[in-house]
């Protein structure tokens, strides 16, 4: 039997898609009550009669009757898809239309057209985000508050504007509009990526919530891999960082459930099969001469993929990589990360250095992981006293409960005996 | 063996699809249960929330809904058991409860042969 609400996530964003393509973006809010309604009219019978065999037909057959009882019922009312206007108006193609929109073939195209019109430059981008996971993930209030460790209500809020926002922004992306498609693609590899860490490195306490996070962001990348327009070098590479990075996902926990290192994780835990993937999809991106952020986050995570132990990992080889990730997309995250490869690479002291040298470090300030690797170094160099300064601020910024065990137990570390 | 109606009454059905989606797990089960003691006869089916009722053969016509919502009878099944203590006893898995509704449960009269 399928987890609780897991079919509605998995089905929910396809038929919001497919009927907004019909009713227009304008019409956002009716599309979602009718994917609803039509959702909880199915469980009705079917908690009583058993789930059917294929439940996604059904669904998708509910929720196309509906579609053509409120195009009928409200067509004098309501403007619909301004591109499909005259077809809907007569009832010579209304059925033919609608039946076309449904096939399951164009489904791939109706999400994506969704992607694309929630990446819209005038919305911030933590709405974009929001309004990928609710109208394309299918993603409750409550799934995406706890993802975002925010309260029900602020969700539930700014979730409100994003989407009327997005209905007045005007007709549904083109994506069959070669230069449009382009000129917005990296927003939608933004998104999608953003998605995907908040997933990966979170700070939601559910670790349920968070592989949720990444296999979306996954699903949805593999889609836009799969749109002759989308399969793009870069795209590949995020698909292979996604992949690559994802693989490492079941050992992030050890044993006893608590949160692990990079350093200490069991790598027998990895996902092999992710990482076929991830390597499959990197060497397929390594066409073109534009090299991306994704393709270098990806050549890292490839690098650790490949070390059975972590001494064997190629930290020269990583250290070099993110000089080069620190020319195409500098921040400090990037530039902390640099340094804890190079601590490895040439010890504690260099590291302890590029730390103090990363540009604008006050921005880590409210990172734990920040305080963490500078105490790690100075365990490292045997000055307890500072790691525990360090491990003590770490701490008092951790973000969850498993965070705070594992930094506790770092503090511990530094105590004499 | 008596043959007994359950009539599902009340238990509001304007929620989230997750919160359906979890009442639907405990009806499913519920029902596995009463398929597996070998009571239940037929699941039956829900009903609409709207309606009409004819009152009388001249046409008078009136819409639903005939009942406040906690009284709204939403679906039926039809159970097989030994008694009607027996029947009321099984309805007590009903997931109905935990949504503030009621099972009514009615014995199918029959001719004793």
């Amino acid at each position: 039997m399928e987890p609780s609400g897991r079919l509605y996530r998995r089905e929910a964003g396809r038929m919001v898609a497919t009927l907004t393509r019909i009713f227009g973006l304008h019409n956002l809010a009716l599309a979602e009550d009718v994917v609803q309604d039509a959702f909880c009219r199915a469980l009705e019978v079917w908690k009583l009669r058993g789930i059917p065999e294929n439940p996604s037909a059904w669904l998708m057959r509910t929720a196309k009757n509906r579609a053509l009882d409120v195009l009928r019922r409200e067509r004098t009312a309501r403007t619909f898809a301004a591109d499909l206007g005259l077809l809907l108006q007569t009832e010579w193609t209304l059925a033919n239309t609608v039946e076309e929109i449904f096939d399951a073939t164009s489904i791939p195209d109706d999400q994506l057209r969704m992607v694309f019109s929630c990446c819209d430059r005038r919305l911030p981008q933590a709405a974009q985000v929001m309004l990928v996971l609710a109208l394309v993930g299918g993603f409750g209030v409550d799934e995406i508050s706890n993802a975002f460790v925010s309260t029900r209500a602020a969700v539930e809020k700014r979730l409100t504007r994003a989407k009327k926002s997005l209905s007045e922004s005007g007709p549904l992306f083109d994506i069959a509009d070669a230069t449009d498609f382009q000129a917005r693609l990296p927003a939608v590899q933004r998104a999608l990526y953003l998605i995907f860490s908040e997933g990966y490195h979170g700070a939601s306490p559910q670790a349920v919530v968070r592989a949720e996070l990444c296999r979306e962001a996954i699903r949805l990348t593999r889609l836009l891999a799969e749109h002759p327009l989308g399969a793009t070098p870069s795209t590949r590479a995020l698909c292979a960082l996604m992949y690559l990075d994802g693989a490492r996902l079941p050992a992030r926990l050890d044993a006893k459930g608590d949160l692990s290192s990079l350093f200490d994780q069991d790598r027998s835990r990895w996902d092999r099969k992710m990482i076929d993937l991830g390597r499959a999809w990197l060497e397929r991106s390594a066409t073109g001469s534009q090299l991306s952020r994704y393709h270098v986050e990806a050549a890292i995570a490839a690098l650790h993929a490949r070390a059975p132990r972590c001494e064997e990992t190629d930290w020269t080889a990583i250290v070099s990589l993110y000089d080069t990730l620190m020319t195409i997309a500098p921040s400090p995250i990037v530039a902390l990360n640099r340094a804890i490869a190079i601590a490895q690479a040439a010890g504690a002291d260099r590291g302890l250095e590029a730390i103090e040298a990363i540009d604008q470090r006050d921005r880590l300030a409210a990172y734990p992981f920040y305080h963490a690797a500078c105490g790690e170094l100075e365990l490292r160099r045997s000055n307890t006293l500072e790691a525990r300064t360090h491990f003590q601020a770490a701490l008092a910024l951790a973000r969850n409960p498993g965070e705070q065990h594992f930094l506790e137990k770092r503090l511990a570390a530094c105590l004499p005996g | 063996m008596g043959e007994f109606l359950y009539l599902y009454r009340g238990g509001q059905r304007q929620r989230t699809p997750e919160e359906s989606e979890q009442v639907m797990q405990k009806w499913l089960a519920w029902m596995k249960e009463l398929t597996a003691s070998g009571n239940l006869k037929d699941p039956g089916q829900p009903l609409e929330t709207e309606g009409k009722v004819v009152k009388d053969r001249r046409g008078t016509v009136t819409d639903g809904p005939f009942a406040e919502a906690k009284d709204l009878v939403g679906g039926f099944s039809l159970i097989e058991a030994a008694s009607i203590d027996r029947a009321a006893d099984l309805a007590r898995g009903c997931p109905i409860f935990d949504l503030g509704g009621t099972v009514e449960v009615r014995p199918i009269m029959k001719l004793d042969m």
